[in-house]
Formats: C-alpha cells, structure tokens, sequence
C-alpha cells in the first residue's frame, strides 16, 4: 500500500538561498513521524511546502499515490493535511465556537448565524479532542495549549488526515503537554499520519514511531526510533560526534587573577572562597536554586555583597558595581538573555558595543567608524550572517545570545562569568559557544561557567565547584568529575555520608 | 472551511528579507504620508491655508511645542514621561521677563530663565533617578507647584517687560529672514538630533528605555542617564519659555497650560514609543507639524475653540492606539 504521504526531490529557494536542497519524505497511515534538525535546517519550510504555505521549486508530492499539486492551504485542507503552527492561527477576539465554525459559519433558513447550531456544533468538535473548553468563552481568555486543542479540534473536524504539529509543546504546561501526547496517540491508533517537529529529544523518543533528520536543507537519514539512539541523531543533526561537541583543549592555567574571599549577602549566600586562574573554564554547578546565580551576580557587582572581598590582579576592588566591573575587567552575561541582556529594539552593531563605548567614543562623540570595524570584526569571529543595523530582536535564539556574548568580547576582560551560556539555543550555536569560550581561555582570559547542563559544565570545564546551600561543597578536578560525583555533592548526600563518618562506609 | 495560514505564518530566515511589508513601510512613513495628507487637506478647505505668511505663522506657531517636544522625546525614549514642562514655560518665562525688569542684560534675562528650567528638570531628575520615584507623579508634582511659583512670582498678574524687552528678537522677528524662533527649534532639533545619534549618551538613553536591566548589567550608569535627560528637558522647556515671553513680550504666569501634552502628543505622534527604548527625533519634528498644522488649520476653518480641543484630544488618544498596536504586532 502506498504511504499516505510522498515527497521526493522538494527543492525550494528563497531569494536565492537554498531552503531545501531535494527533500525526500514519506508518512504512513498510523504514525508519528518526527522531524529534528537545528533551527533553518528545513523542517517547517518542507512542512509549509506539504501544507501550502510555499510552493516548492521542484520536486513531487503524492497523497495515498496519487500526485498531487497543493498551491495553497486552501487545497491541501481539500486533501486533509492540516498543519498546527508554533504560532497559533485563532482569533483571539472570537469565541471559541466561532473559532471553530471560521469560514464555515451554520446559518438559519433566514440567512442569519444559526447560534444554537454553532455551539452544538463546537461542543461535539471539542468532545472529539476530550477538550472540556467552554465554547462560549473568547479564544484570548484561553491557555496556549488550549487554544492549541481547539486548533486541533478544528483541523479534525475538517476530516484531517495528515496532521502536522510545530514545536507543539513549546508553551505548554506539562499536564498540557500530557494532554496533547495522549490524543496524538489516539489520533495515531485512528490511522492518522502525524508529523512532529520538535528539538526535544525525551517527547520524541516518547512518541514517535521514526525520525527524520535534517541538516543545511536536507534530509540526513530516516530511521524506525528501535533502530536509532538519541546519541545517533544529534551526531546527525550536528553532522559530528556528540564527544567532540564539547570543546576542551589541553590547557596550563596560569596565575591566580580572580580571588574571592568570604563573599557573602548575609542572606543565605555565602560565604564563598574561589580562585580563578588566567586561561581555565571553572563550572560552577549545584541544583536549581542552589545559589550559583546569586554568586555569579555578587562578583559582578551586579548584586550587592554584604562582606567578603573580590580581589584582581592582586589588586582588592571595592565599591563595586556592573560599570566599575567592566572598568576593573570583569563581565557577567546574564541567566535570561532576554530579560537581562539584549536590546531587542537596538541593531546588532549597537548591541555588541555597548559595553565599549567609552573606548569607542572621543568626548562622548561616537566613533563611528571605530564602532562599524569592531562590530564587524565580532560579527565574522562569532559567524553572525546579518546585516549589523537588523534589530537585535529580530534574530534567532542562538545568534541573540552569540550577539550579547560578543558584547563582551568587544570589551576583551580579563575575567568572564557566563551564566548559562548556552540556554535556549539550538545544537550549533553552542558548539559555537565552546568555540568561543575555548578561544577566549587561549588567550589567557579566566572563566567562570554557571551551568545547569551537566553533560556541558563537565565537558568544557578544567574543574567544576559544586554549589549546596549558597556555599561551595565541593570542588572537582576535571578528571574526577563525574556527573555522578557531582550530584552526590549536590545534593548533600556525600556530606551525610561524611558526617556518619566510617560507620556506613 | 477554510484554513487561512499565509498571512500570519511565519518566514524561514531567508525571506525575512524581502521587500518591506506594508508594516514596515507605514511605521517609517507613515507620520509624513499623515503630515502631507493633512496639509493637502488643509489646503483645499482652509482659505489662505498655502501662503508663505501662514506657513511662517504655522512655523513660528509649532516651535515653541517643538522645542518643549524636542526634551520630552529623550524622557520618553527612556520609558518616563515629563508632565511639568508647562509649569516650566511659564515660571522660566516669568522669570526672564523679571530678570530683564529688573535691569539685567537681556543674555543674562534669557540664560535666567533657561536655568531656572533646567533646574527645575535637574530636581526632577533627582527625584525620579535617585530615590526610584515614579515620573508621572514627580512631574505631576511639579507641575502644579511650579505653576503656583510662576503666579507667586507675578502675584497672578501678567508682567509687563518695561521698554522694549530686549531679547523680543526670541519670540518676533526675523534672522536671515526666516522668523527667529524657528531658527531656534532648528537649532534645538540639530543639538538633540546630534545627541541622540552620534554620543555615547544618546546610545545609553535607548539601552536605557529599551531594557533597564540589561542596561545596568552593561554598565550604563543608569540614574545618571534618567538624571541628564529630565535635566534637558527642563532645559528645553526653559528656553520654550523664554520664547512664549520673548513672543507675547510680558510675563505670562499661565503660559504653557496645558503645554505638556501637546508635547507628549507630538513625541507619539512621531513614532516614538511611550514604553521607551524606540524612537526618533525626527519623527518628534513631523509630529509637532502637524499638531501645529492642525491648530492653524482649525483656526483658519473658524472651528470654535471648544471643538479644537476635541478634535486635538482625539488625535492623541489615536496617536497612543497606534503605538501600542505597533507593539501589540510586533510581539
């Protein structure tokens, strides 16, 4: 029997740069599909091409092995393919039962809006998705996952047979998230075809039945899930082995440049004693909550201390605040990029400078062409392929925070304290990431990682400080840690076990 | 039924850029395609609306609300508003005229009161930078005592400057032709238009209306930004206030009532967003055109003076739909 969908060969352009570079893709009656591959790989731009959205450049697509031409969503409704984009399709201002009934409206004999059949209409496309959503309620007062299942509800009422989800749990709440699995499970067992895109590999492996991965517009393989590790598919994904993700070379730290020394806010954090040596990387890992931000920040001087000092160079700083941390040559890039660090509404040149500006200026004047040659200059070393005057905010995840890393290598400190560097960002911004920082710790700057990726800290650290309580509990040469280790020190059960002394060893 | 996707949908990275949307074309031109089209309007139904003598009285009309705007888009690209630049105009120009009365120089009148104002910017900057206060109350504050300063100073009554006030050329007359208050709003617009795009201060004022956190973890000294830029607007609203003197030649206690807003009007109008961190100046310029426009125009149609309020009111709450709308669509 012929798959429900085929596409071969899918290529398609936009303005001259390659999306999809000859695509092949089949769907099956009765499963679930998942498609991975990093953010522009080409995943959502072949889903659009399958529902309408763009037309391919060339290729074919056949529905039960029929061609088929599908130029607009309008038609590849006709064909019951029905896409569920991240960004959610309703009318906000509607109620959800004219959600549902959008384009379709029941009328009376007398030509009016039949209100009655309208909410029967709905409250039977809801039970059908075991949705209990009032159908009277306006679309805005509703969750995004359920807005999602009234989505859903639509598209099967439509007589769906293709159904495809983008990055579907990516604002939902898990119970939410519990919700959607279990209906994509009944969809499936009801033969639909169902395609996921997803970057998180635990729903995958939850749900799918095969993985399709995608790299640079093209499809790297497709496999059945027995017969493939998630270790398998990032390799995939990043087109090298997962061990050489992590970039750590061999490295001889040298002097002492940051010492810090009972630092404390006399609130739960502290005191605290490390060392930083010029040209190593220091995990600093411990439980969410645990304190690691809280130090990171009162380094910085982004919070205040309460006692203990901060030493550079030897040289003991006080009265210390972000502005005179940057002057002293220090840097913090913040936990939440967007809360903390980016200027969404400024260019990407003005982001990667502002820091430098008393450098880059003259009596306050800007120095323009100063300013274009060192954002030029961290945009080629970071690899960001923008025009600089874009809105920052304009970028994906991982270029906005290559940008805000590069705000700091524009100022080149001595020390820089990365709290969760590579949070939110797709598989090959964070091996950029660890190219950079590995690049900064060659030039002899020193490196304090926060981390809540275990997997990461260990890999790109020469020694981990584990955090319990506001105080470090621990500290883990590279080759003594272990994730294991790690968590036992993290967690206070090595301390217990400390404690009862040699009675339970 | 159908599934109406394209739209909304969003683009893979490469087609972000193609041609401009209509979006994008309205949120850069719109301001001047509204300021043209009001003139075009204006011009078919006011009678004497184009001529060279209107369009100087409509110059000369929008500067002294330009120079306050100029001021109050920096507070407002930092994500604060300045209520008391009316109060301002009147006790600065109050001041001036006193100062002139009482025999100083007519340069040592002026700088008075434009110090006066950027005194009083420089204490509400205080305020609202040092001790965290909220702006719309600082200013609000302000607003009312500066106005009982300006009567206390005048007893309530209008100040008549002895002689020939000797800074009138301010407010009347000519340089080089062209009516010297807009001499003075070019000049302001070029000083504000230079801060804003070539200082390391402009750069911090937008990093501060944009993002306050991000902006003090990137080592802005972010008080002293919110300092300088209520500073400036009391400065620019001093200098309003000495031209409202220069102009009317006394010194009025009730000058600039109601001021404040047709600034604040003018800075939305122009683009500029009241939640900060974007915006232009000369979007601030175009906007108080065309409240000034507006205000010729409606004269010259003999609208009663109750009708133009109306009129001007609902203009600013539809400049402020617009803005949040902008935001509301652009996420």
């Amino acid at each position: 029997m012929a798959s429900l969908v085929a596409m071969e060969g899918i290529t398609k352009s936009f303005g001259g740069a390659p999306a999809l570079r000859g695509v092949d893709f089949d769907l099956r009656r009765g499963e679930v599909h998942a498609l991975m591959g990093e953010n522009g790989a080409g995943k959502s731009t072949l889903m659009k091409v399958l529902a309408g959205v763009h037309t391919p450049d060339s290729g074919t697509i056949r529905i039960d092995g029929e061609p088929v031409t599908i130029s607009s969503p309008v038609e590849a409704a006709a064909l019951g393919i029905a896409i569920i984009h991240q960004e959610l399709n309703t009318v906000p201002d509607m109620t959800v039962a004219e959600n549902l009934a959008l384009g379709a409206e029941p009328r009376t004999r007398w030509g009016v809006l039949d209100r009655k059949r309208l909410l029967r209409d709905a409250e039977e496309k809801l039970a059908r998705v075991r949705a209990d959503i009032d159908p009277r309620l306006p679309m805005r007062q509703l969750s995004v996952g359920r807005q999602q299942m009234v989505e859903i509800a639509r598209a099967l009422a439509e007589d769906a047979r293709v159904l495809v989800l983008d990055e579907p749990t990516a604002a939902l709440s898990d119970r939410e998230a519990r919700q959607l699995f279990s209906l994509i499970d009944e969809m499936r067992a009801a033969g639909m075809g169902l395609v996921y895109i997803s970057h998180r590999m635990e729903e995958v492996w939850e749900l799918a039945d095969r993985v399709t991965v995608f790299r640079d517009g093209r499809s790297v393989g497709t496999s059945e899930k027995a017969e493939i590790t998630p270790e398998r598919v990032v390799t995939q994904m990043i087109g090298r082995n997962v061990e050489d993700l992590y970039v750590h070379d061999d490295r001889s730290p040298g002097e002492v440049v940051l010492r810090v020394r009972g630092l404390t806010d006399g609130a739960g954090i502290g005191p605290v004693d490390l060392d930083l040596r010029a040209g190593e990387v220091v995990g600093m890992v411990g439980l969410i909550g645990a304190g690691r931000t809280e130090i990171a920040r009162m380094i910085y001087g982004a919070d205040r201390a309460r006692g203990g000092t901060v030493e550079l160079e030897g040289k003991v700083l006080d009265r210390r605040s972000p502005a005179t941390s940057i002057r002293d040559g220090i840097g913090l890039l913040p936990e939440s990029r967007k809360e903390q660090a980016l200027f969404a509404q400024m260019s990407v040149r003005d982001n990667l400078v502002v820091s430098a500006l008393e450098r880059l200026s003259r009596l306050g004047v800007l120095r323009r062409g100063a300013i274009g040659d060192a954002a030029r200059r961290q945009m080629e070393a970071l690899r960001i392929r923008t025009p600089p005057t874009r809105a920052a905010g304009q970028l994906s995840g991982g270029n906005q925070q290559k940008v805000v890393l590069g705000r700091w290598l524009t100022v080149g400190p001595r020390v820089l304290i990365l709290d969760e560097p590579t949070r939110g960002v797709d598989i090959g911004a964070k091996y950029e990431i660890y190219r950079i920082i590995n690049e900064q710790v060659s030039r002899g700057v020193a490196v304090l990682v926060v981390s809540s990726d275990l997997p990461e800290a260990l890999g790109i650290s020469d020694r981990v400080l584990v955090v319990r309580g506001g105080r470090i509990v621990a500290e883990l040469d590279r080759s003594e840690a272990t994730e294991e280790a790690v968590m036992l020190h993290a967690t206070g059960v090595a301390a217990a076990a400390e404690k009862n002394g040699g009675t339970t060893a | 039924m159908t599934r109406t996707a394209p739209a909304g949908a969003p683009t893979t990275e490469p087609a972000e850029r193609a041609r401009p949307s209509f979006g994008q074309v309205w949120d850069r031109y719109g301001i001047i395609i509204v300021l043209l089209a009001m003139v075009a309007l204006m011009a078919v139904i006011a009678p004497n609306f184009v001529s060279l003598s209107n369009g100087f009285n409509v110059a000369r009309a929008v500067s002294i609300n330009a120079v306050l705007a100029a001021g109050m888009t920096l507070v407002i690209l930092t994500g604060g508003i300045d209520l008391s630049v009316g109060s301002i105009v009147g006790v600065a120009g109050v001041t001036s005229v006193l100062l002139w009365n009482a025999g100083s120089p007519a340069l040592v009148a002026v700088l008075g009161g434009v110090l006066v104002g950027a005194a009083a910017g420089l204490l509400n900057g205080l305020l609202v930078a040092y001790l965290a206060l909220p702006a719309f109350i600082v200013t609000l504050g302000a607003l009312t005592y500066l106005r009982g300063t300006a009567y206390a100073l005048t007893d309530g009554q209008p100040l008549i400057a002895e002689g020939e006030l000797g800074f009138r050329l301010l407010g009347n007359g000519n340089i080089a032709a062209i009516p010297s208050p807009v001499v003075v709003m070019v000049i302001t617009y070029v000083v504000i238009w230079f801060i804003l795009e070539r200082t390391t201060f402009g750069r911090h004022i937008y990093a501060v209306g944009g993002n306050v956190e991000a902006a003090r973890l990137a080592g802005i000294k972010v008080r002293r930004v919110l300092l300088k830029v209520y500073l400036i607007a009391g400065l620019t609203a001093g200098l309003a206030g000495v031209m409202f003197s220069a102009r009317v030649e006394s010194g009025q206690p009730r000058a600039g009532e109601g001021y404040e807003l047709d600034a604040i009007a003018a800075v939305v109008l122009g683009g500029t967003s009241l939640f900060g961190g974007r915006g232009r100046i000369h979007g601030t310029f175009v906007g108080a055109l065309i409240m000034g426009v507006l205000s010729n125009g409606l004269v010259l149609m003999n609208v009663p003076f109750f009708t133009q309020l109306i009129i001007k009111g609902a203009v600013i709450i539809i400049a402020v739909a617009l803005d949040s709308l902008k935001n509301w669509r652009s996420g």
